[in-house]
């Protein structure tokens, strides 16, 4: 008896306070304060969501930046019991998981190269623009990847390359206090500042 | 890009030592119940809790008894936790109307939060509600942290007194751990994640109609106030299926930077504690040059294994100084991927902020390794601190060895007793992982969880069952460990990690606090300098490597191997 008391009264009042009080409290205080950030960083047009700046989405459009290639997937609409590929599933996050001899990562590897030589885009592949994300909701490409789609939104858009690479410029983040992290451009605010110019 | 990358690795590793020393001192206050900064606000709760909870804070407990409140409390976390995933359709907060957690996947998350390792055999965002991420995950990421801080403080206590019946008192520990440590700083973090990025909402999704106009479902959720308890008691279980790699759970640069900082920091303090509390900061310092030697090796060689890149992603026509990107996210790069990835195997948090199941192998050989070695670089909260101690027991035994001498260490005889008890807590590491993973390696229901083929499969296997035991809980996450045979079989790997461990090791604290606190004399073999630093480097490679070897060379070597010739699978 001596032993029970303390272990379940002190799991309750904890539960009570970790589990309910702080979540609660830094709900309330994040609301008031960061209400942005909190409910998820939205972008709106319009009064409508079209996304969050921090997750990516799927742009296949010419007229569009596109993101790198996404492993996410969502139940088959047809066999709820098979999956389907379904890129920047936000509601399902997870990675390809294809490890360094993965004979189905070699396919899509080479798959996509050969899709990246037929465009005519410049050689060597920057590293993220055929690889996919760890979450497969990754909002940003790096620069590199960027640069090599200016010649085709340009020319989709008639718009000269310049203009497009200001726009990509001003969507491009380097790293933090100049150190951490890497150069990186937000897809989407590429692509919604792309529609704003409105070509 | 190499220099950039380097500079960012010293930049959060010089802010880690540079917190943990001051923070250090703030828990040696703490655990003695001497007045803080905080008891104005916080004593009251404290004494409030203890005269609800019938504990008089002054009784001091022998180790058995602390080993038998620990573990009953434990126990009790664990019925209620399982209790609450398998009852989650019936409770509130659950806007996406989540159903019961199976049976087996209830088993193994409840043990999984409650041993603090964390693994995730489910998927947060498409599993859990919103009451059982905050009410049942996040409680148990608190105590399970403030219950391995308390064990430490138990093992110091068995250096630091000298013929005492008494090692500390469980719920004096474990209550001071939580309201002192870890809620404060997990409150003023979560505030910080929210202002970087972090969503904190009780709402569960977002719909949004893409620039194209197709649909897609944002899932949010009350993520900074768990990722804060998540990180800074080394828990490492996500909100989100991909965790740390989640732009909701990682959304910057900044917050990988504090999220780092978060998880290395209490793990780094409490060896200053220790210092302090057996009045030898000498010996403190030791142990940190041994964890950050070992754990800098692990990330260099991490980093440059990523940078390589593979013999596929060359052929593909990548550039080749972009090294390995896939399962990487752009805004981390290769270079904080890597130091994340040794940092949380180093430690036994097992958050991920890239997959490492998609590194390279010889990348992917070093999180795995890092389990194997115990978990001690530096280690889990509290865990780290009791696993290298009983290393730095079997290191003096072994130095006693070659120089005929007694062993001592912090003036106390190592004897027989205590040189037993400590292999018996480290066998426990090859026992469960190398035989489970033998025994999953040749079952149907083994072979039936594997993603990838070749010795990378072999090596999901490994990495599972390394990242039980040792309480890690990240995951080459190809495995389906979401069946009947991963959930039991893993999770019985938890408890052996945990348990089979923690009760020799008070042991060890019982007999150490009981013998006599011997002066340091000429004929004491030094235990705060380079020699014994080299040594206990030494017995943790050797112990370590020698034991996993042989598995490692079946998996991500022979991968390496077969990937320079090009062979796939």
């Amino acid at each position: 008896m001596s032993y029970l008391r303390p272990a379940l009264v002190l799991l309750l009042l904890f539960t009570a306070l970790t589990g309910l009080a702080y979540p609660f409290a830094v709900t309330g205080i994040g609301q008031a304060l960061f209400p942005a950030q909190a409910n998820g960083s939205l972008i709106e047009k319009n009064g409508n969501v079209v996304g969050s700046d921090l997750i990516g989405q799927t742009f296949t459009s010419d007229r569009y930046l596109w993101p790198r290639p996404s492993a996410t997937s969502a139940a088959d609409p047809n066999d709820p019991s098979k999956t389907v590929d379904a890129p920047y599933n936000a509601a399902a996050s997870t990675g390809s998981n294809l490890g360094p001899t993965s004979q189905k990562l070699a396919d899509r590897l080479t798959a996509s190269s050969d899709a990246w030589r037929k465009a005519g885009l410049a050689q060597p592949i920057p590293g993220d623009a055929i690889t996919t994300s760890g979450s497969g909701l990754d909002p940003h490409i790096s620069p590199a990847f960027a640069k090599a789609q200016v010649a085709r939104i340009a020319s989709v858009r008639n718009m000269s390359e310049a203009q497009v690479r200001q726009v990509i410029e001003t969507a491009t983040e380097g790293r933090t206090f100049g150190l951490l992290g890497e150069p990186r451009v937000n897809v989407l605010r590429v692509n919604q500042a792309l529609d704003k110019l409105g070509s | 890009m190499i220099l950039n990358g380097w500079l960012q690795i010293a930049i959060i590793l010089a802010t880690v030592l540079l917190a943990a020393v001051p923070l250090g001192a703030f828990m040696a206050k703490v655990y003695a119940g001497k007045r803080t900064l905080l008891s104005p606000v916080l004593g009251p709760v404290e004494r409030g809790f203890y005269a609800l909870a019938g504990v008089d804070p002054a009784r001091e407990q022998g180790w058995r008894a602390y080993a038998f409140a620990m573990l009953l409390f434990n126990a009790a976390g664990f019925v209620l936790l399982y209790a609450i995933l398998r009852l989650q359709g019936f409770l509130p907060f659950n806007p996406q109307s989540f159903g019961a957690l199976s049976p087996d996947l209830a088993f193994n998350t409840a043990v999984s939060f409650v041993t603090n390792t964390n693994w995730q055999s489910y998927a947060g965002e498409t599993t859990m509600s919103h009451l059982s991420q905050m009410a049942g995950l996040t409680v148990q990421n608190f105590l399970s942290a403030a219950t391995g801080l308390a064990l430490a403080m138990a093992l110091v206590r068995g250096f630091a007194r000298s013929k005492a019946g008494t090692v500390g008192n469980f719920w004096v520990d474990m209550t001071r751990s939580t309201l002192y440590l870890l809620l404060p700083l997990s409150f003023v973090t979560a505030i910080l994640l929210v202002a970087l990025g972090m969503p904190q909402t009780m709402l569960a999704s977002v719909d949004a109609t893409t620039l194209e106009g197709a649909k897609q479902t944002v899932a949010l959720g009350p993520v900074a106030s768990q990722i804060a308890i998540k990180q800074l008691g080394t828990n490492g279980g996500g909100f989100f299926n991909v965790n740390a790699a989640h732009p909701f759970e990682n959304p910057t640069a900044l917050t990988n930077f504090v999220q780092i900082w978060q998880m290395l920091v209490i793990s780094v303090a409490i060896v200053f504690t220790f210092g302090r509390l057996i009045g030898d900061s000498r010996q403190a310092r030791a142990l940190v040059w041994v964890m950050g030697i070992l754990l800098v090796a692990g990330i260099a060689i991490t980093y440059a294994a990523e940078a390589a890149g593979t013999p596929m992603l060359h052929q593909a026509g990548i550039n080749p100084a972009d090294g390995n990107m896939e399962g990487k996210e752009v805004r981390f790069g290769l270079a904080l991927s890597a130091l994340w990835a040794a940092v949380t195997t180093g430690l036994s948090c097992g958050a991920v902020n890239a997959m490492h199941a998609s590194f390279t192998p010889i990348g992917g050989l070093i999180p795995m390794f890092l389990m194997q070695l115990g978990e001690i670089l530096p280690g889990g909260v509290g865990s780290g601190l009791y696993g290298i101690l009983v290393m730095a027991i079997i290191a003096v035994f072994v130095g006693g060895l070659m120089v005929g001498r007694t062993p001592e260490y912090l003036g106390k005889k190592i004897e027989a007793k205590e040189v037993k008890m400590a292999m018996l807590a480290v066998l426990i590491l090859p026992t469960a992982i190398l035989g489970f993973s033998a025994v999953a390696a040749v079952l149907p229901q083994g072979l039936a969880g594997l993603l990838n083929a070749g010795p990378h499969g072999l090596s999901e296997i490994l990495y599972a069952y390394s990242s039980a035991t040792g309480n890690n809980g990240s995951a080459f996450a190809g495995l389906t460990a979401n069946s009947p045979w991963y959930n039991t079989t893993l999770g019985l790997a938890m408890l052996l990690g945990r348990f089979a461990y923690i009760v020799p090791m008070l042991a060890i604290a019982g007999s150490l606090a009981a013998k006599t606190k011997l002066e340091s004399s000429t004929g004491t073999f030094p235990t705060h300098g380079p020699l014994f630093i080299g040594l206990l480097i030494g017995v943790i490679l050797i112990l370590g490597g020698l034991q996993f070897f042989p598995a490692l060379a079946l998996g991500p070597i022979a991968e390496q191997v077969m990937m320079l010739t090009g062979k796939t699978f």
